[in-house]
């Protein structure tokens, strides 16, 4: 699984004997024990490991809860229920898979964001970074049919959310809707196989991060640098001990961040609705997905609009399956030959700029489209009425007009905004109206700032990564690895020019 | 305000405390306020359950809630566990009261003959039903099924907090003229009027602006329940002779229904004080090992 010879020496006769017929012992020497990594990887670099432990942690934890767990519509929610109560630490199991699920995506989020800092997705790495893209659609199939598994309500509804999308596709959408489902609606026969295929999902993940090691241990690992290792002796270490004491000391730290949340605010990554059962016929007056899917979740519901023969709503899935296809194109998008950021001063600051746009498109996610991000004056009181000809429109311009109300007009209805309360009634008297006003929240909503972002995000990929490598002047890249520590900079990433 | 607030949002999570951010949205019910809270001693990292305060919940759930909300994932043998109501320190007492708990209850079983006999119920039997059935509930509520207590401050946002303001949120009875309420304070001015079967209330979700007179704007926080108010001074004549107050009724049953939300909270807490002193020191052991390691490489 490495491009280099191991130096692995089979010493006992057993060795001798295991290395002749099956050198597995060496293949995994020369992969974790003495593979020349670069000395220089900082701790960015030790996201790798720590996605292996939260995968390995996913594995276990949920093999002994899926000994436990009931997959049927009328019993799963009292199983998981019984697991936390009665089964000897099911509590301890089940808090730390669903935050274990919350810390991998935290993990990988910084790992991969880590990959775009540094241009790991550069020649020659492009298959480690787009396996690394396939993991991480696995990861989101994943976690989104474990959220169903204890069917609360935002299990059930957000999952009817997510396959009517695929229902919305022309021609094919409804079968395969349906085929997906296992039935018309979601059901038992959907439980049943999101919970066959919960299962079956990581092991495949495990497949692929074997394929992920493979390519970057064949091509050699990236650095903070983006300059390759020249001279071995100079510019790398053995990755043992070196990388796994490094390694091992963050995915400490990091497992104190994960046994916090596990210990002292299990529920608080979760939302109260999926601890009420799941009832089809009660509709939460809110359905959100987990946190880490709410960034595409704003991308689905932003699209409110036609766009020529294709209805919003297949928009919306077109969008959302593009946020994360786009990952896929990047090594073709990003012209610059530069690797590290550290060399592109404009690039970095789109790429914070970048960063930014995907927090608040979680954000934007969490949030009702409707709701007022930014208001413009305060609330109004709005009267709509419906007029025919331009007699019976002036009368009520006339009658808006002597009560201070702000009238317009459009396709036939009138409307009348006030700012008080007793001009308001006063003019509804005078009008014939009997309804009550309603209120009106002046001021930019949520959609338009969501739609704003996704411009922004979809704006970083094919405009800003093909165009910046042509235009920008990167700083001088170190000659070596060993070099660039020599001259070390006072800080990474500093106004000051490399030498 | 609401974009600082929105980014602040946006750290937390980053920071991955979320659910500040995805907050019910749709319905304003009021969140602070006058509501003076109870100090939970559940609450922070070494937060434990007030032993009597969750036996006196306990009474409060039986004499008062249990009539209309089961507990159907519970069974009468866990209000004898760890920090249960009958958990007396004594095995032969807790078991005493378990058993005559469950015995005033009476579950169906088929007999050796296939006939469906009764006998009471058992401390491994699960809570009994205070309805039949989904539809029972309904029809003898107005239409609303009282919904389930077993995870109920797991379910609600906000937790112990919630129910206790819930429960004492209610509009004194004397305010209530022919179910009409007026309003005269900083936030709203006019009546609003509650409809049939239904009883407002600051903290629970809903609208009002369809039964206020007033400028919708300015339309009272919450919404109508189908619950009516129950606890009132001297609702229950508690056993351990402590006074009888709404709050004091209300801040039990949110004590006892937190614990049989989270029977396991103070193992999680004090096994997560373990962990985390383990994870600290070899956080430092492996530390001093890669600082041993490195220390002739410049990198």
């Amino acid at each position: 699984m490495s491009g280099h010879e191991s130096t692995y020496k089979p010493n006992t006769g057993i060795e001798k004997w295991l290395d002749a017929r099956l050198p597995i012992v060496r293949l995994v020497h020369g992969s974790f024990v003495d593979f020349p990594t670069p000395k220089n990887l900082n701790y960015w670099w030790t996201f790798g490991g720590i996605l292996a432990v939260c995968l390995m942690t996913q594995i276990i934890t949920g093999i002994v809860l899926a000994m436990h767990y009931v997959p049927n519509t009328e019993m799963a929610f009292a199983s998981v229920e019984r697991i936390m109560r009665d089964v000897e630490y099911g509590w301890l199991m089940r808090y730390i898979h669903a935050n274990g699920a919350s810390m991998f995506f935290l993990a990988v989020y910084i790992h991969m964001f880590r990959g775009l800092y540094y241009g790991s997705y550069k020649a020659p790495r492009e298959i480690s970074w787009i396996l690394g893209v396939v993991i991480y659609l696995l990861m989101t199939g994943t976690a989104f049919m474990g959220y169903v598994l204890p069917w609360g309500q935002m299990s059930l509804h957000g999952s009817a959310v997510i396959t009517s999308l695929i229902g919305s596709l022309p021609l094919i959408g409804e079968p395969i809707q349906i085929w997906l489902q296992g039935a018309p609606s979601i059901g038992n026969a959907t439980l049943n196989r999101f919970f066959s295929l919960h299962y079956l999902l990581p092991f495949m993940i495990a497949g692929v991060v074997i394929l992920h090691i493979w390519a970057f241990h064949t091509t050699g690992n990236n650095n903070p640098t983006g300059v390759e290792i020249k001279d071995p002796k100079k510019d790398a270490v053995p990755f043992h001990p070196y990388y796994t004491v490094k390694d091992g000391f963050a995915i400490i730290v990091f497992l104190m961040i994960f046994a916090g949340f596990v210990f002292y605010a299990p529920d608080v990554l979760g939302h109260a609705d999926n601890y009420i059962e799941g009832n089809p016929l009660k509709t939460p007056a809110h359905i959100v997905p987990e946190w880490y899917l709410l960034p595409f979740y704003a991308i689905l519901r932003a699209i409110t609009f036609d766009i020529g023969p294709i209805p919003a709503k297949l928009g919306g899935v077109f969008a959302m399956f593009a946020a994360i296809a786009v990952l896929f194109i990047i090594p073709w998008l990003d012209t610059s030959k530069v690797r590290s950021l550290r060399y592109r001063p404009l690039a970095r600051q789109f790429f914070f700029g970048f960063v930014f746009v995907c927090l608040m498109l979680g954000v934007a996610g969490a949030s009702n489209p409707d709701d007022v991000v930014i208001p413009t004056g305060g609330d109004k009181l709005r009267y709509e009425a419906s007029f025919e000809g331009t007699a019976e429109r002036d009368a009520i311009k006339a009658v808006a007009a002597s009560h201070d109300g702000k009238f317009s007009a459009s396709k036939g209805v009138a409307t009348v905004m006030f700012d008080d309360y007793h001009d308001a009634t006063e003019f509804a008297e005078a009008a014939g109206i009997e309804e009550k006003p309603a209120v009106y929240h002046p001021g930019v909503k949520w959609l338009l700032v969501t739609q704003i972002l996704m411009f922004c995000y979809f704006a970083y990929f094919f405009l800003v990564l093909p165009i910046l490598g042509l235009v920008e002047r990167p700083k001088d890249e170190p000659e070596s690895i060993a070099k660039s520590i020599h001259h070390k900079e006072p800080t990474e990433g500093s106004a000051i020019p490399a030498e | 305000m609401k974009v600082i607030k929105a980014f602040v949002a946006g750290l937390a999570l980053v920071g991955l405390s979320a659910p500040a951010a995805m907050a019910a949205g749709g319905a304003k019910p009021l969140h602070d306020g006058e509501t003076h809270l109870p100090e939970w001693t559940f609450s922070g990292p070494f937060g434990k359950y007030d032993k009597d305060a969750v036996q006196r919940g306990f009474q409060v759930y039986t004499e008062v809630c249990a009539s209309c909300h089961g507990m159907k994932l519970l069974s009468y043998r866990n209000l004898g566990e760890h920090g249960g109501p009958f958990d007396k320190g004594d095995a032969e007492v807790t078991d005493a009261l378990v058993k005559e708990f469950a015995a005033q209850y009476t579950v169906n079983e088929v007999d050796d003959i296939g006939d469906i006999v009764e006998r009471p119920a058992r401390p491994s039997d699960r809570f009994v039903d205070p309805y039949p059935n989904v539809q029972a509930a309904a029809a003898g509520n107005g239409g609303a099924a009282p919904p389930d207590f077993s995870v109920i401050a797991k379910a609600r946002h906000g937790g112990a907090d919630y129910i206790y303001r819930l429960m004492t949120g209610y509009p004194d009875p004397e305010e209530i003229v022919d179910g009409i309420i007026e309003f005269n304070d900083e936030h709203s001015h006019g009546e609003l009027t509650q409809p049939a079967g239904l009883y407002y209330n600051p903290y629970f979700a809903g609208d009002t602006k369809e039964n206020w007179s007033g400028d919708p704007r300015h339309a009272p926080y919450g919404g109508f329940i189908a619950m009516p108010p129950q606890l009132t001074d001297g609702r229950v004549e508690y056993l351990d002779g402590t006074e009888s107050t709404r709050e004091q009724l209300a801040a039990d049953v949110a004590e006892f229904l937190a614990w049989a939300s989270d029977p396991k909270m103070e193992n999680r807490k004090s096994l997560g004080l373990g962990v985390m002193i383990y994870l600290f020191f070899l956080a430092l052991i492996v530390y001093f090992s890669y600082k041993q390691i490195w220390r002739n490489v410049e990198h």
